[in-house]
């Protein structure tokens, strides 16, 4: 058996199976893991397609920014599970009917166009192929436009997120910059005019110092003025 | 030598899932916005396959268009899910009928 051929039955039969799993399981931390691991599923089948990019993309936004956003938010809200199981028996049925139906009918159509379209899979690349550089060069020169328009839904998608959740609570305080940058000097000082006070008690101070200084040189007597100067402001 | 239709008929699967997770879940909005995800999934597995098999870039640049489409949708579609539940404390789909709809 061929060896691609090995991988892509392993790989696509665990996938359909994590797939069966996020949707039966009863658990939406369980299901968030069963859709991490069709994610790297998909992603080994991306890579026999020789889409590695892609493939990578795949594993570092999905797996590492999507799905942990998932988790996040599976974790974060305290979800009651027994009413989010109700009616799933009394739709599996219908479901099921309507999912077999579609299945075949796709399957049927794949089986009358493509199965004997002798649609030959390629020669593998050369080993000096970059699939990156291949799909940047049509990005950044055939699609540059549609390039800007996903760079602006990206950030439309991070202000929406972010205005959905933000929530002020009205007991928090808050720096109010642009109030802060407009303050004058007025509001925050105040010059009082008052009368000078009595300091006949100071100057007794000053006079008396040299004087317990014990009649030294006149440094000491400086020395005493300005310690009673400190100590009266 | 995987045939073309492999790769086809494994999407076509995954497709069908996600509607039957969406038909099965459908008390649960966080199971649904999973199974939307495989859906993207299943999607974008038939781009890349014919753009594989037809030799043209272009269905993987489309792959990269609608995976940030999808990182976007995600996004956007977890903040309601947090805000529904700061206001109603319930994310049952049932007791979503503010709008009379």
């Amino acid at each position: 058996m061929d060896l691609k051929l090995l991988v892509f039955w392993v790989f696509s039969l665990v996938l359909i199976g994590a797939a069966v799993g996020v949707i039966t399981t009863r658990n939406p931390v369980q299901a968030a893991l069963f859709l991490v691991l069709a994610f790297f599923n998909s992603a080994i089948i991306w890579m026999l397609m020789e889409a590695e990019f892609l493939a990578i993309t795949l594993v570092l936004v999905y797996v590492g920014a999507v799905m942990v956003l998932f988790l996040f938010v599976v974790m974060m809200l305290d979800i009651n599970l027994l009413p989010m199981r109700e009616g799933y028996s009394k739709h599996l049925p219908w479901g099921a009917a309507i999912v077999v139906a579609v299945v075949v009918q796709i399957v049927l159509l794949i089986r009358v166009k493509w199965a004997g379209s002798g649609l030959e899979q390629p020669a593998p690349k050369p080993a000096e192929y970059s699939n990156t550089e291949e799909l940047g060069l049509a990005i950044y020169t055939d699609y540059l436009f549609q390039f800007e328009v996903a760079a602006v839904i990206l950030l439309v998608a991070i202000i929406a997120a972010i205005t959905l959740t933000m929530r002020r609570r009205p007991d928090t305080k808050y720096q109010r910059p642009h109030e802060q940058v407009q303050v004058q000097k007025a509001d925050r000082l105040r010059v009082v005019s008052m009368n000078s006070e009595d300091n006949q008690d100071l100057t007794g101070k000053v006079a008396k110092a040299p004087v317990d200084a014990g009649g030294d040189a006149g440094v000491a007597g400086n020395a005493g003025g300005t310690t009673n100067q400190g100590a009266q402001s | 030598m995987i045939p073309i239709s492999h790769f086809l008929t494994l999407g076509a699967i995954l497709f069908g899932l996600s509607i039957a997770g969406i038909f099965l879940n459908r008390k649960n909005i966080i199971i649904i916005l999973m199974s939307l995800e495989l859906m993207l999934l299943a999607v974008n597995m038939n781009f890349i396959a014919f753009s594989y098999f037809l030799g043209d870039t272009a269905g993987q640049v489309f792959v990269f268009f609608i995976l940030t489409v999808a990182a976007a949708e995600a996004a956007i579609g977890l903040a309601i899910l947090v805000v529904l539940f700061r206001n109603r404390g319930s994310i049952n789909v049932d007791d979503l009928d503010q709008l009379q709809g």
